[in-house]
């Protein structure tokens, strides 16, 4: 019998989600997606750009986050992010044009271009994408 | 006696529209103090939290290395950041970081450099002939994070360059509405938080994943950009504040101004009565004589 977990989510500018119950988190760490289960043991870890999954009565929600870390004990699992923006509450074109405007910079060769800042910018983009489920999701 | 009632008349009028200004003002302040109160308190969960795995981390004794935690040796140069409002009116609240920082700048000893951040104090320390290193100015009611981060990250340029060793924050500590305190802190190199063990029940055994050096390389300078984005958070709540009150004292004077002149109006204009009657019942008795 799996048993649940509580989740909140931080921001600097205010909290996102807020003690939510949810029997599985499935995580953007930094090397790589990592599923969290109940009595999972306390961990400390970076997260990437990325997507968050939690499920909750069935079905996954998820949630763009852009960096930080995650630190869970006692199956309270605390998520601070540099932003974190709900699936739901994502404006699609607003991300789909960050996208394309992230593409067209990385594309164009020239040298005055940020190209780490760039493919940050592209990254945060699809994931606000994937998290809105605009995109299929492949982790 | 009719011009001086004039003037009394329009100074009245006078102070009237200045409460007006001063009322609104403190209205618009108030508005505003609410929205960054609750900024400040929004952004409390997360420096919390942060700060618990920082001092957790540090504890376990990783990160004596990391570039912004390392004490510098040998005489350091020390940047003063002065954060202040881009307007004034509002009370004593940019001249009293700028006293602090004049005060702090005087009693070190060591090479200083300074950044301002709002307008009046670059304007002030400008006008003295202390260029500031690094600037910002105008960047509205509500900065967010990223922008913060923005600011912050020419600041850490300059000390993972070397130019500065040490960077101390003067800013003002929201306590209430009515009462700000100019405080002093130390930005860089980091002060590592202290783990007070009141957190958890027993100690936890945590995995870092993939190591403790890995986490707190994604910790820390998070870190010092909660310390400085809530700094600027209690500084533009303070400022608010100290509007809010500094305005309604105004329109307070105001009122009573308008009260002690209406008195003097009314007192002119009852003796001009009083005289025209004296004048009347006068004139009336010479003609019956």
């Amino acid at each position: 019998m799996a048993g649940e977990m509580t989740l909140q989510i931080v921001t600097p500018e205010g909290t996102v989600v807020k003690d939510v119950k949810t029997d599985a988190v499935i995580i953007p760490a930094s090397e790589g997606s990592m599923g969290i289960l109940h009595n999972h043991a306390p961990m400390v870890t970076a997260l990437k750009v990325g997507v968050l999954r939690y499920k909750q009565g069935g079905h996954y929600k998820r949630v763009a986050l852009a960096g930080g870390f995650m630190e869970l004990s006692n199956n309270l699992i605390t998520v601070l992010a540099d932003t974190a923006e709900i699936g739901e509450t994502i404006d699609v074109l607003r991300a789909q044009e960050a996208r394309k405007r992230a593409e067209t910079r990385l594309r164009d060769r020239a040298a005055n271009v940020d190209r780490t800042r760039a493919e940050i910018a592209l990254q945060r983009a699809m994931a606000r994408l994937k998290a809105a489920g605009k995109l299929e999701d492949k982790d | 006696m009719a011009e001086n009632k004039r003037a009394v008349l329009r100074k009245i009028k006078g102070y009237k529209s200045m409460m007006q200004i001063t009322k609104a003002m403190k209205m618009v302040s108030a508005s505003k103090l609410r929205r960054a109160q609750e900024k400040v308190l929004a952004a409390r969960p997360y420096a919390r939290e942060l700060t618990k795995t920082l001092a957790r981390l540090v504890k376990g004794g990783a990160g004596a290395n990391h570039p912004l935690l390392a004490q510098r040796t040998g005489t350091p140069t020390v940047a003063y950041v002065a954060i202040t409002a881009d307007r004034g009116l509002a009370g004593g609240f940019n001249v009293n970081i700028i006293r602090k920082t004049q005060a702090a700048m005087k009693a070190d000893p060591r090479p200083l450099k300074l950044v301002a951040i709002g307008r009046k104090g670059r304007d002030f320390f400008r006008k003295r002939g202390v260029m500031p290193v690094v600037e910002f100015t105008g960047f509205g009611e509500e900065p967010s994070f990223a922008l913060v981060r923005q600011m912050l990250s020419q600041i850490t340029d300059l000390y993972l360059k070397g130019e500065i060793d040490e960077v101390r924050l003067i800013y003002t500590e929201f306590v209430n509405p009515v009462t700000q305190r100019p405080k002093e802190m130390q930005l860089l190199p980091v002060v590592a938080p202290e783990d007070t063990g009141a957190h958890d029940g027993p100690d936890m055994d945590y995995i870092y994943v993939p190591d403790a050096e890995a986490v707190l390389n994604t910790l820390v300078p998070r870190f010092v950009e909660t310390l400085f984005y809530q700094a600027i958070l209690e500084s533009k709540a303070s400022e608010h504040g100290a509007r809010m009150t500094a305005m309604g004292s105004a329109t307070d004077n105001a009122k009573e101004l308008i009260a002690k002149y209406t008195l003097a109006f009314n007192r002119a204009r009852q003796a001009g009565i009083t005289r025209e009657i004296s004048e009347i019942v006068g004139g009336a008795a010479a003609l019956e004589g």
